[in-house]
């Protein structure tokens, strides 16, 4: 019970962060919009609707990793990881509020980002509805703790994309194939599978990636 | 062990070209499997070792394992790079195409390359120390589980991007054939360890040297 | 409290500690004294956990909810107030009664009537004030104190000196600073590195 409370008070202190600075959010949003139409024009006029799918789920990508790679940021610039290391919380605690915090902006943004898809291109289905929440829990879980490793190095910004990528391939198979597969519940299935094994590893991991 | 790498090595080339028996549908080409597939299984087997060692180091916090993992780790790259290199020159050979989609282990050995590329961006932008050390090994733990992630999800993927035309798994392996692919095996697992040891030996070398200037500079 | 043998931490080819040993006694009040980098910073660190030693043996034997630190840097958000910031460590600390608490704090180290402004907007000594308000919210056993007068100010100083003199014997003190006489009469050991 401790531990929810803590993992409640460490997100609602990263809503609160982002309520006063209000950088995050507002650039996710237009990020997802901005691409969305980029993409009417990179697709020509009889593209399947296939392409615009997989096109809806690199835009959903790529504004997650404009969220996520600052997660940490306040914490490594200011230093506050120490802080938050030293209080007798469970570390993975830090991890979990972050995904919680990460999670509600990701949420936000493709509150917007799925009915401008609908209205630029076609209907969104349920079975991509679904795909999208349990991706987001895969992407924020992996994201979190890969932001925390990079924001420990110098290139920050620069190395997150780069760790976070290739991870996300599964997440992309899984969303993608729930909109245009034969059988949507086997994509969604595995989606469940790749949130359940990698957070996890994460969960258990995470103590590890903030102590020197 | 670095002559029985070789000499197993050079016996399982040599059984590859002269002494299996040609693969009835690819002719010559196919004997480029005796090479691609071992390699492919030692990168494998070199990336579960840098996990293993990496789960050690965060277990006992022991920081000689860093080295090890690491070490590990690199040689997997260089044999999945190796995979990249065969497997694109087997599909040039049968197919009349560099790069294949529809080849399973080709995709997650890009995927892979791309994984553990990250890898060394990652270890190389930390400050050495205890702290490098522990972010490396979680890293590598989660390349063993991305592993048979990548490789359900391209399953799952060839139902709507590529539809497999060739499949490799056709006809069973004759018994010569499965006798020269493990000799191969052998003989790449071999040169994996050798190169290992090698590797590790050098890398001791350099911190023991590193250790003792600064003694000397002290003293 | 504090048992420490041949502790070395070494940070890449650097090594910053070497061969360090270290005893302080329950409620005892020890210094480290040394000039810039000689590894005063690193050796708190170690002990709080905040980074493992590359060789040598360290216990502290204290839990880990019983330790306030100040570094260098006063580890609060700077887009939060100083209200906040405290009722966010409150919580992590499980602190009872955390609004009398911190208001008491607060009003101790001058800091009341800036409670609701943003830690970003405040002085250096300012936050430095925060930084011990921060560090003594859960009446810590352990004081792990790198060069707590930084930034203060004379009334600042003062503030710290009664509250230092007043904590003595009750808390257990590793205090790192290059101005040891200020602390000497208070100091039961001292540690040169």
């Amino acid at each position: 019970m401790t531990y929810a409370r803590d993992v409640a008070a460490l997100a609602r202190k990263d809503l609160l962060l982002e309520l006063r600075a209000r950088e995050t959010l507002p650039a996710m949003l237009l990020f997802v919009l901005a691409t969305l139409v980029a993409f009417r024009f990179a697709l020509p006029a009889d593209a399947s609707e296939r392409a615009s799918v997989g096109l809806l789920w690199v835009a959903i990508l790529f504004t997650a990793l404009l969220g996520i790679t600052r997660a940490f940021i306040p914490e490594r610039e200011q230093h506050v990881l120490d802080g938050l290391v030293l209080a007798p919380v469970d570390r993975s605690a830090i991890w979990l509020g972050k995904v919680v915090a990460t999670l509600a902006f990701l949420a936000a943004a493709e509150v917007v980002a799925l009915p401008a898809f609908g209205l630029f291109f076609e209907q969104v289905t349920w079975s991509t509805v679904a795909a999208v929440a349990l991706a987001d829990v895969g992407i924020c879980a992996v994201g979190a703790i890969l932001a925390a490793m990079a924001a420990a190095g110098r290139a920050r910004e620069l190395l997150f994309p780069v760790l976070f990528l290739p991870l996300s391939v599964p997440i992309l198979v899984g969303g993608v194939g729930a909109a245009v597969g034969d059988d949507p519940a086997r994509y969604l299935a595995f989606l469940a599978l790749y949130d359940g094994v990698f957070a996890i590893l994460a969960w258990a991991s995470f103590e590890y990636v903030v102590t020197e | 062990m670095a002559v029985a790498a070789a000499v197993v090595l050079v016996t399982g080339v040599a059984l590859a070209l002269l002494w299996a028996p040609e693969d009835a549908d690819q002719g010559p080409s196919q004997r480029i499997f005796y090479l691609h597939v071992p390699i492919a299984l030692t990168a494998y087997a070199c990336f579960g070792w840098g996990a293993w060692k990496a789960l050690r180091l965060l277990w006992t916090g022991d920081q000689r394992y860093d080295l090890e993992s690491y070490t590990a780790v690199h040689m997997g790259t260089i044999f999945g790079t190796l995979t990249l290199v065969t497997g694109s020159i087997w599909a040039r050979t049968s197919w009349g195409v560099w790069w294949s989609w529809g080849e399973r282990q080709l995709v997650l050995f890009l995927i892979l390359f791309l994984f553990y590329a990250a890898y060394f961006m990652l270890r190389f932008s930390l400050p050495d120390g205890p702290g490098r050390a522990r972010i490396s090994a979680v890293y590598a733990l989660f390349g063993v589980v991305l592993i048979p992630i990548s490789f359900l999800a391209i399953r799952l993927a060839e139902n709507f991007i590529h539809p497999v035309v060739f499949t490799r798994d056709g006809p069973q392996m004759s018994g010569d054939m499965f006798f020269t692919f493990c000799v191969s095996l052998a003989g790449m697992l071999l040169l994996a360890g050798t190169l290992y040891l090698n590797e590790l030996a050098g890398k001791r070398l350099d911190l023991r040297l590193r250790d003792l200037r600064e003694s000397l500079e002290l003293g | 409290m504090i048992r420490a043998r041949g502790l070395e931490r070494r940070y890449g080819a650097k090594r910053v500690l070497r061969g360090v040993d270290l005893d302080v006694e329950r409620g005892g009040f020890t210094l480290v004294t040394g000039r810039n980098g000689s590894g005063k910073t690193t050796l708190l660190r170690l002990v709080a956990g905040l980074a493992a030693p590359t060789a040598g043996e360290l216990e502290v034997d204290v839990e880990r909810g019983q330790l306030g630190f100040i570094g260098h840097e006063p580890l609060v958000y700077r887009e939060l107030t100083a209200i906040e910031n405290l009722r966010l460590y409150a919580r992590l600390y499980r602190v009872p009664e955390p609004r009398e608490r911190i208001g008491m704090l607060l009003e101790r180290f001058a800091l009341w009537d800036a409670r609701n402004q943003r830690a970003g907007s405040y002085s250096r000594g300012m936050l430095q004030r925060l930084a011990l308000c921060r560090a003594l919210l859960h009446e810590p056993e352990l004081l792990l104190l790198d060069e707590p007068y930084s930034g203060l100010d004379s009334e600042g100083a003062e503030l710290l000196d009664r509250e230092l003199a007043e904590r003595r014997g009750k808390a257990t003190f590793l205090v790192a600073t290059h101005d040891p006489d200020r602390l000497a009469p208070l100091a039961s050991g001292a540690l040169a590195l």
